[in-house]
């Protein structure tokens, strides 16, 4: 195209290439909102007539109520520890350097890589051999150990954007350290904050294998799920609880993001002129 | 050491594991004087400041604030404030909070706190400028916010990291006058830090030329100028032309010395205690060198050939080989007075004054 640079110059390929792709991707899950409003307990074309009958009985299950209640508990509480944590993980390694740095945070980051199936059965066997009893505690710290990581690695960007002169100006104006960190260290890394927190909520409200070897009695909402599988006429309904979800999922994921880039818009650059 | 020092630095070293920054320092800043602390990068003179800011503690020695000593002091606890390099506005306060966030543990009622503002904005000259943010404000009215923030606490003294190192020329000289200004109307002693020789200058009335973590002269600009202690300050402080050479006679008034492309040449003992056969460098400024087509009458001369010539406008740079040493001799002509053209590869006279002289110790 004349005028264009070559940089901006738009290729047919890859155009395809994107639709494409996000027609693989996205397809599958569209078939979960579909299927849910079908009034008919089989999974199958041709659509049988539009119904919101499944999600009027999900509505009414006390038992996925109680499932959501224990899932939306063990995620906050898992979001609030793991971000305090990841905070003050974040602080550490971007304001000091520490002897042996590098395998410290490597090994901090390493429950990111090791499958949940041994890390499950791994907290499992020790849990047993201390004879603590399998609880929603028991889950909460299972995910805690996931979201760790997911937090100090959201955090650690904004606490880099941080100019360690912004907390020294602080001292040197006559505040002690916690009141340097609420009046000027919380308010700059807010954002990446609220999204360590949406980050981590979503992940242990999302996560099953870990929670599905340490529940006790209590189920969180993926183990509803997956028990409810097991039940043919239930499945509609499944399907109805399950679009829900990733639509909250959506709002939380977009909100998140959101806050990430108008929080590093905000972000000074120092002696930078306009 | 004098009796007026206010901050009196003593016998202070600060180690950063095997590394120096600072050996040995002792030095005094009096009460209301612009004091600059002038070095290349890595001569300790940032680390100077963070040591009476608090930010660090002296390995040895003692830092005394008008006769209290410091060192124990958190930064939180010093009557000292400072302008950091890159400013640190903080990012999520407009320009009132900025300047106000110093004031908090005073516990002022509200209208004081908003009169004390309004009082820095002006000082400032930025009155309009309270609710802006950081990110709307250019480099040197962040560096205008980064003063009041410090100057509202009314601290002892103020202690300056490069802040005019950001900015562009023009503003920087004109914030190097309003700075002076700013530190007349408020009567604080001013601590500033700069690479800059010709900032330190201007602005100073006192300065400390540091390299390698000590201090190598403290004087007013002028005498640093005019009288450089070494080769060393000599070097740094604008630029000079050096003589080789050894002395042959001192009676305590004056020197004989034999010097390379000179010969035999008389001049002033400025430091005092040579002796002869110590090996010393003679230094010239290029400006108060003079050019002639013939030997003047008086003064010292010497004949050499124009290598090079450079028209800068106000003034002109000539480069002079002179028989008997390599390096030209640098010459800055003031193109005010009404000069002959001075022909390029031309034989010349060189003239100077006897108090143009000084005589370094190598």
């Amino acid at each position: 195209m004349k005028g264009d640079s070559y940089i901006d110059r738009s290729s047919r390929t890859l155009t395809l290439y994107a639709v494409l792709f996000l027609i693989v991707l996205y397809l599958p899950i569209l078939f979960l909102p579909l299927f849910s409003f079908n009034d008919s307990i089989y999974i199958a074309f041709p659509l049988q007539g539009f119904t919101t009958a499944w999600y009027a009985q999900m509505w009414e299950n006390p038992q996925m109520w109680a499932a959501l209640g224990n899932s939306v508990k063990v995620g906050m509480a898992t979001a609030v520890i793991s971000t305090a944590l990841g905070v003050f993980a974040a602080k550490a390694i971007t304001r000091y350097r520490l002897p042996g740095q590098g395998p410290l945070v490597g090994f901090m980051m390493l429950p990111l890589v090791v499958p949940l199936i041994i890390l499950g059965v791994a907290i499992l066997i020790l849990m047993s051999r201390l004879g603590v009893p399998l609880s929603l505690y028991t889950v909460t710290l299972g995910h805690l150990l996931i979201c760790t990581p997911f937090a100090i690695a959201t955090l650690i960007p904004r606490f880099e954007g941080l100019d360690p002169s912004l907390e020294e100006a602080s001292a040197d104006l006559g505040e002690n350290i916690w009141w340097t960190f609420w009046r000027v260290t919380f308010p700059v890394v807010y954002p990446g904050i609220i999204a360590s927190l949406l980050l981590t909520f979503t992940i242990s409200f999302d996560e099953f294998i870990v929670a599905f070897f340490l529940a006790g009695t209590e189920q969180t909402l993926p183990i509803y799920i997956w028990n409810q599988l097991r039940f043919p006429r239930e499945l509609p309904k499944v399907l109805a609880l399950a679009s829900v979800i990733l639509l909250v999922s959506f709002v939380v994921v977009f909100l998140s993001l959101w806050l990430t880039n108008r929080g590093n818009r905000t972000l000074v650059q120092p002696g930078k002129d306009q | 050491m004098t009796q007026d020092a206010y901050i009196r630095i003593e016998n202070v070293t600060k180690r950063f594991g095997s590394f120096t920054a600072l050996g040995d320092v002792s030095m005094d800043i009096r009460e209301g004087e612009f004091f600059s602390l002038l070095g290349a990068s890595g001569c300790g003179k940032t680390t100077l400041l963070r040591l009476l800011a608090g930010f660090e503690s002296p390995t040895e020695g003692e830092i005394y604030l008008d006769g209290d000593p410091i060192s124990g002091v958190p930064p939180n606890h010093r009557p000292v404030n400072m302008v950091f390099q890159s400013y640190a506005i903080f990012p999520h306060l407009d320009v009132r909070d900025n300047i106000a966030y110093g004031l908090r543990k005073r516990k002022l009622p509200k209208a004081r706190r908003d009169e004390m503002v309004d009082e820095m904005l002006h000082l400032i000259k930025l009155p309009d400028y309270g609710d802006r943010r950081a990110n709307q404000l250019s480099g040197g009215q962040r560096q205008r916010v980064a003063l009041a923030r410090a100057l509202i606490l009314r601290p002892k003294v103020l202690l300056l990291d490069e802040p005019l190192g950001a900015l562009d020329k023009n503003l920087r000289e004109q914030m190097q006058l309003e700075l002076r200004q700013i530190q007349r109307t408020v009567g604080i002693t001013f601590v500033f830090v700069t690479h800059d020789q010709e900032e330190a200058l201007t602005l100073s009335d006192r300065m400390a030329v540091m390299a390698r973590g000590k201090p190598l002269q403290i004087d007013t600009p002028e005498a640093l100028y005019e009288r450089p202690a070494n080769r060393e300050v000599a070097e740094f402080i604008g630029s000079m032309n050096f003589f080789e050479g050894r002395v042959t006679q001192a009676d305590g008034q004056g020197v004989d010395l034999d010097v390379a492309a000179l010969g035999r040449i008389a001049a002033p003992d400025g430091a005092g205690g040579l002796s002869p056969g110590q090996r010393v460098a003679l230094a010239i400024r290029p400006e108060k060198i003079a050019l002639s087509d013939t030997r003047p009458e008086r003064g010292h001369a010497v004949r050499g050939r124009i290598q090079n010539a450079a028209y800068l406008g106000e003034r002109s740079h000539y480069y002079v080989q002179l028989d008997g040493i390599e390096a030209p001799v640098a010459v800055s002509a003031n193109n005010s007075a009404p000069v002959r053209h001075v022909p390029e590869a031309g034989e010349v006279w060189l003239s100077w004054p006897d108090e143009a002289m000084r005589v370094l110790a190598e």
